[in-house]
């Protein structure tokens, strides 16, 4: 792995200094990579042992509080921990260099980010040592969240209000990023579609996170300061952490796939060798589902008593979405249409994802049918749908953007063959597990359940299930390898490994820690491949060669960071002595104090002299 | 731009906030947050709204609420805003001496505001004994109306803080926009507050 080979001869610890204080987008994306993909791994062991536990019925491989542990844990960390720091892994990686940036507009608060959801992750999981993690569901409905007795659920208050921080100023970092910092000729209608996305879910960061915030503020304020929201008895009403989760959670799910279909976008365009079909639709449609995915959050809520009126207009709005989705879909289909398709790695995810991902679209319009739903709610159905939506649309992404641009962010192919073998295992696993559920959900069975009694016809089904998760497992394992293998043994890949059309691919591998030693003039959509078809094998410099401005390393991010994390653990266990209220005064100090030097000591950043640009063109 | 441009500039530019990258980029992003900002007063107004009849057995807003204070309130802060339109004013005037004293005034009505809220809270908790805990309703007025007294307290630290930071030495295109941001945030605690003032209080004895 470049980055990493390329500091073998430095010691190991100047290395870890590096990255902890590093402003460099690239190197933040790999950190973001690496930590989300350890909790990836982790909640997929959560996974297992919740498959194992159901693998037959009346089993008592784990106790039904732990099972509650495990579905909690499992869903918060895949969510907020893993899917969601993968996608940022990629904008890391990928939007600076496909928008012509030498850098992202806030390089501070990107590492603040960055840390923020570190030590959310870290805070989340401590609850396993301490007497049991969080055990409300990843939805933490109340009252059950606010009775749910331990420091498990506090963990889960704090732990995704620190890493909730960390996402907001991930999510304005880019959106001006993506403003502000695009080279010449960069037009709004000649961004690449994964930027375009990633711009757009990056909004929907901003307005949905603060309700989340609000709704964990609500929820902490009730469990540790004994204030009455959510408590009936002192007037208070559970409903409104519904509609809070609700508000920030389905602009969530949108969160999580529309940087995905940007990703695919991207994918098979290159890989058809055609520009994608319907680019301006496109755009359109994803701007359209972010509007209307803010209308749509109590289709969660069809249940709960809102009435009829209520359930009508949320059913009808969330249908509505179904059709800028189907947009999307046909624009994909179009693209291939007579297009040279190269089967690689990602483009085989790119085709699993098509399919898969209708079949969850139709489910979900299928649930937004509020009178159906009363059958649906809170079975195995739901748990299929949005499997479907969740793995079929963001993990078979992620896993192809991670083929995609493993070369742009380490300098080493991974290994098709290896490859194609992780998607067939992973994609017959993944139906495997998750088509018998859609039949269990409607033959009965409820989600969150810890046993179910034999002979009610769900025994085949829940051993078929969890065979599949086992080979989704063996799936990952493959991918595991194929990465240490060609980590060890794999050739340094060079420049544009896929013949790519986005700038990100002008970019030499590995990059220059400034990206462009010249800032690109783009002269079109897909503007390497304009350059391509002109007989050019470069950009063409949109400036003369200059000094170039870049940002200092800073280490306030990570003490900031371990602030918050003291703090934390002061919020949690005031209750039990007054004296531990010194670790809040603490940590918001060490907090508070970072803040403050960050805002009294100019930092200029420095620059590296147009001389020293030219000695290294030179070499 | 190289460093002396910056920090010395030879001539102010007309808008210095936005005179080099990191202020544009400033000025963009805290903009963002300010919609971020108001998604989260959104989510606050709204549980109070859901609350706000929840007395479990204590007294009401109407009984609580006096409009003269608030109004004292109202107007201290609406006058801190103005004060800090005439520093950004002197901002783009290049008039350092009376940016600074503007801001300073901003600073000394909004620590006046947060006196008449520390002793409307004192009141409502020793005679009514309306508290965080006693009620929904009492939750919700104390996490809305102490949101917002947060966010002046963590307002007046940091114009506070810019103030002493940068006496020694005068205005250039790096603290410019932080100036500049620092006055749009301290508007838009007054945006909220008139909001508060609606909602929570008109609203509760009319
Ligand atoms: C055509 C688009 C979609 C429609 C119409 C739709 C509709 C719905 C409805 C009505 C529910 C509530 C079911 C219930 O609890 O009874 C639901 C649940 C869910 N959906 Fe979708 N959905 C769509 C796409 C997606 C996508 C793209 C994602 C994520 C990438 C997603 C993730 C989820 C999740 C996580 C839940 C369950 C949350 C929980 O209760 O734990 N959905 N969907
Ligand atoms: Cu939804």
């Amino acid at each position: 792995m470049s980055t990493l080979a390329a500091s073998n001869k430095r010691s190991f610890w100047s290395v870890v200094w590096d990255y902890i204080t590093t402003v460099d987008h690239k190197k933040i994306g790999v950190l973001y990579l690496i930590a989300g993909g350890f909790f990836f791994l982790l909640g997929g062991l959560e996974a297992l042992a919740i498959r194992w536990q159901l693998v037959k019925p009346m089993n008592d491989f784990v106790s039904a509080g732990f099972y509650n542990e495990l579905i909690t844990m499992h869903g918060t960390t895949m969510i907020f921990l893993a899917a969601m720091p993968l996608i940022f892994a990629f904008m890391n990686a990928v939007i600076p260099l496909q928008i012509g940036a030498r850098d992202v507009a806030f390089p501070f608060l990107n590492s603040l980010g960055l840390w923020l959801f570190v030590f959310g992750g870290i805070m989340l999981n401590v609850g396993w040592f301490t007497g049991g993690a969080a055990d409300a569901g990843w939805t933490a409905y109340t009252p059950l969240s606010t009775i749910s007795p331990g420091e498990g659920m506090d963990y889960y208050v704090i732990g995704l209000q620190i890493s909730g921080a960390g996402t907001l100023m991930a999510g304005i970092n880019f959106l001006v990023t993506i403003i502000n910092m695009r080279a010449p000729g960069m037009t709004y209608m000649r961004l690449p579609l994964f930027t375009w996305t990633s711009f757009v879910a990056s909004a929907l960061i901003l307005f949905a996170f603060p309700a989340l915030t609000v709704g964990l503020f609500l929820m902490m304020f009730d469990r540790m300061f004994d204030s009455a929201f959510f408590d009936p008895a002192m007037g208070g009403n559970s409903i409104i952490w519904q509609h809070l989760f609700w508000i920030f959670g389905h602009p969530e799910v949108y969160i999580l796939i529309l940087p995905i279909f940007g990703v695919f976008s991207e994918v098979v365009s290159t890989f058809s060798r055609k520009r994608l079909f319907g680019y301006s639709a496109m755009v359109f449609a994803t701007v359209l589902i972010a509007f209307l995915g803010f209308m749509v959050w109590a289709h969660h809520m069809f249940t709960v008593g809102m009435g009829a009126a209520a359930n009508a207009i949320f059913a009808v709005a969330t249908m509505t979405i179904a059709v800028p989705t189907g947009i999307k879909i046909f624009n994909w289909l179009f693209t291939m249409w007579r297009g040279s398709i190269q089967i690689t790695t990602p483009m085989l995810y790119a085709l699993g994802f098509i399919p898969t991902f209708t079949i969850g679209g139709m489910t979900g319009v299928m649930l937004a049918a509020a009178t159906a739903d009363y059958q649906y709610h809170d079975s195995y159905f739901v748990i299929a749908h949005f499997h479907y939506v969740i793995i079929g649309g963001t993990v078979f992404g992620l896993l192809a953007a991670t083929h995609y641009w493993w070369p742009r962010m380490f300098n080493r192919m991974l290994d098709e063959r290896l490859g194609k073998i992780t998607f067939w295992i992973f994609f017959v696993g993944f139906h495997l597990t998750f088509m018998i559920q859609h039949f269990l959900g409607l033959w009965g069975m409820p989600r969150r359940y810890w046993v179910y009694l034999p002979d009610q016809g769900l025994d085949l089904g829940n051993a078929i299930s969890t065979a599949g998760a086992f080979l989704m497992a063996i799936a990952v394992l493959i991918l595991l390898y194929n990465i240490i293998k060609t980590a060890i043994k794999g050739e340094p890949c060079g420049d544009d490994p896929w013949d790519g059309r986005t700038l990100e691919w002008a970019v030499p591998i590995p990059a220059p820690h400034y990206n462009f030693k010249q800032v690109p003039l783009v002269r079109g959509l897909d503007p390497l491949w304009v350059e391509k078809m002109d007989g050019r094998k470069e950009m063409t410099p949109s400036e003369p060669l200059d000094d170039i401005h870049m940002p200092n390393n800073t280490v306030l991010p990570f003490v900031m960071t371990i602030g918050f994390f003291i703090a934390g653990f002061g919020f949690i266990y005031q209750k039990y002595d007054n004296a531990l209220n010194a670790l809040i005064f603490v940590g918001m100090g060490i907090a508070l104090g970072a803040m403050l030097v960050r805002s009294l000591k100019d930092d200029l950043g420095y620059h590296i002299p147009k001389k020293e640009l030219e000695k290294e063109a030179r070499k | 731009m190289t460093e002396q441009d910056i920090m010395n500039p030879k001539k102010m530019p007309l808008q210095p906030e936005k005179a080099t990258l990191e202020g544009k980029n400033k000025f963009l992003g805290f903009w963002f947050f300010l919609g971020g900002e108001a998604v989260l007063f959104a989510s606050l107004f709204g549980t109070y709204l859901a609350l706000n009849g929840s007395l479990n057995g204590g007294k009401s807003a109407e009984e609580m609420f006096g409009l003269p204070l608030v109004f004292i309130m109202t107007m201290l802060l609406l006058t801190s805003s103005l004060t800090s339109v005439y520093a950004m004013h002197h901002l783009r005037n290049n008039d350092f001496k009376r940016l600074q004293l503007w801001m300073s005034i901003t600073v000394i009505l909004g620590l006046g505001f947060l006196a008449c809220e520390i002793y409307e809270f004192y009141h409502y908790i020793t005679d009514y004994g309306f508290t965080f805990r006693s009620s929904a309703f009492g939750s919700a007025f104390y996490t809305l109306v102490g949101f917002h007294g947060g966010h002046v307290v963590f307002g007046l630290a940091w114009i506070t803080a810019l103030i002493v930071r940068n006496a020694k030495r005068g205005l250039n295109l790096y603290n410019a926009p932080k100036y500049y941001i620092a006055s749009l945030y301290w508007h838009f605690i007054d945006v909220v507050w008139v909001f508060i003032f609606t909602v929570v209080y008109l609203m509760g004895v009319l």
